[in-house]
């Protein structure tokens, strides 16, 4: 374990924090790092959602406009990275003791906390320059207008912290198994019957009320609306309501230990 | 990053300490110290609570009754956080992480934290530095999460059976270590299940069961009628049943 040629340790005590920002971003850096690493999350971030849209641009007739599939793939990114990657990670952050050791550092739960989103948000941020680029070299024009982007950023960003508040949700209580297994049954679940890839005028008039409370289908038809040049109000609403639920129930039921 | 008041407390003091989880009692009543600059080691069967006091030491459980004061401040609170090093009884690490690339983590943390490769290099990380944590030994493991406790060069240490897992050289280098860094003044709170590491390392003993400490004092006071540490401790404890998960609580 010792090394004959190891060099001399200095031991003696000498704590003090770095500055919160600099630890904020170093643990936004790890996570960001771990995350593009993983091959499981590239599958989710990157190869799932391309090849969709590959799909629907070659099988278009049948599977319908791709101006439309284009922007419900970006809405198909912000679920897969935001709500699958995080509930799974989490939980087996909180599974190996990583929660654990890093709320008992200078960075805390709340720079813990921080440096998750901004890890998420970097890797969200370039998952969709990645894909809106594949998507506009497969023949997508959007009609998006200021103000329609504007409503588009604001549905996906409230759409994205609603979904890892709903991650953090069941990370936070359920062993990081079955947190695992029911990630992704939600994540297929609602990819394939929640209005997300598919628009909400697709459905039978009988669920679209209900399907129009899900965050999936908020999201989706917002960002569908923004590309053609619309800004809808009632997606952002259910959003908000689902951020603040999932948020405050979140706050409550976490559990930093395994 | 002590003032003159708190550098005259204990390195650790808690009193009335008392943890439930739904009908279980996991902490009842506990008080002990542990003073600067010593090895302070805590004993007890499976399921005595030693774990949950670490946790309440290092402000991841709040308890039910009783405080805890960590370097002169409230456990948990920024000021006490900073001055510690926490190695968990748990892996502590994300599976895909490196050694170096964690402990460079770690270190980016603190202001003035050990020099990461010289740590490594002490520590014998540096033959498996390119490994996945997940892929380490148990050996291994348990000296990547040391380094971690002490990467930012914290007064307080809090090590959770700090040598399970490691083959009889690891081990002996890692009591070295332990005892170079009381020399440097650093406090160090071990639990340990193995007799001889609390009997070669402690300046105090606690024997920890139900949740309360049953006997305290040093070794020689412990062993003084001519009893082993281990009678003295089977003497004063009885058999837990180990949690389904397997942790102890």
């Amino acid at each position: 374990m010792s090394a004959p040629t190891a060099p001399a340790l200095d031991l003696t005590p000498a704590p003090a924090a770095a500055p919160a920002p600099s630890r904020v971003l170093r643990q936004a850096r790890t996570e960001a790092l771990l995350l593009v690493r993983n091959g499981e999350q590239l599958l989710l971030a990157l190869v799932i959602p391309l090849a969709v849209l590959a799909a629907g641009r070659f099988f278009e007739a049948r599977i319908g406009s791709f101006q439309l599939l284009a922007p419900s793939v970006l809405a198909l990114a912000v679920w897969s990275t935001c709500f699958t990657s995080v509930a799974i990670s989490t939980g087996f952050e909180r599974r190996y003791g990583v929660l654990e050791r890093l709320a008992a550092t200078p960075l805390g739960k709340g720079g813990l906390l921080l440096g998750k989103a901004l890890a998420v948000l970097a890797v969200l941020v370039g998952q969709l320059l990645v894909i809106a680029v594949a998507a506009l070299l497969l023949g997508w024009r959007p009609s998006a207008t200021v103000g329609s982007a504007a409503t588009g950023v604001l549905a996906v960003l409230l759409g994205g912290a609603a979904f890892v508040a709903l991650a953090l949700l069941l990370a936070g209580r359920l062993r990081a198994e079955a947190t695992l297994g029911l990630a992704n049954v939600i994540y297929v679940l609602l990819l394939a019957g929640g209005a997300l890839l598919v628009p909400l005028d697709r459905y039978p008039a009988a669920v679209r009320g209900a399907l129009e409370l899900l965050p999936t289908a908020a999201l989706g038809e917002a960002v569908r609306a923004a590309a053609t040049g619309g800004a809808l109000g009632w997606p952002l609403l259910v959003l908000l309501v689902w951020l603040a639920v999932a948020g405050l129930l979140t706050r409550k039921v976490f559990r930093w230990l395994s | 990053m002590t003032d003159r008041t708190t550098r005259a407390e204990p390195a650790l003091e808690a009193t009335g300490l008392t943890v439930r989880f739904g009908d279980r009692t996991a902490l009842d009543d506990l008080s002990l110290t542990a003073a600067r600059g010593a090895i302070t080691a805590l004993l007890g069967p499976n399921g005595a609570g030693k774990t949950t006091f670490l946790r309440c030491c290092t402000g991841l459980i709040r308890p039910s009754a009783g405080r805890v004061r960590v370097l002169g401040h409230p456990a948990g609170s920024p000021a006490a956080t900073v001055g510690i090093g926490s190695m968990p009884q748990s892996t502590g690490a994300w599976s895909g992480i490196r050694p170096l690339e964690l402990l460079r983590h770690l270190a980016g943390l603190y202001a003035h934290p050990l020099p990461v490769d010289a740590l490594a290099a002490r520590l014998g990380i540096d033959d498996f530095a390119r490994t996945p944590y997940r892929r380490l030994s148990g050996g291994e493991k348990q000296a990547v999460n040391l380094a971690g406790a002490l990467v930012g060069r914290p007064e307080l240490v809090f090590l959770d059976e700090p040598t399970a897992g490691m083959d009889p050289h690891a081990r002996r280098a890692t009591w070295a270590l332990l005892g170079e860094l009381r020399e440097a003044g650093v406090s160090l709170l071990l639990t340990t299940h193995a007799m001889d590491e609390a009997a070669t390392l402690a300046d105090r003993v606690h024997i920890v069961d139900g949740g309360r400490v049953r006997l305290s004092g040093t070794v020689a006071e412990l062993t003084g009628d001519g009893r082993s540490l281990e009678d003295v401790f089977l003497a004063s404890t009885s058999p837990h049943a180990v949690s389904p998960s397997g942790a102890e609580r």
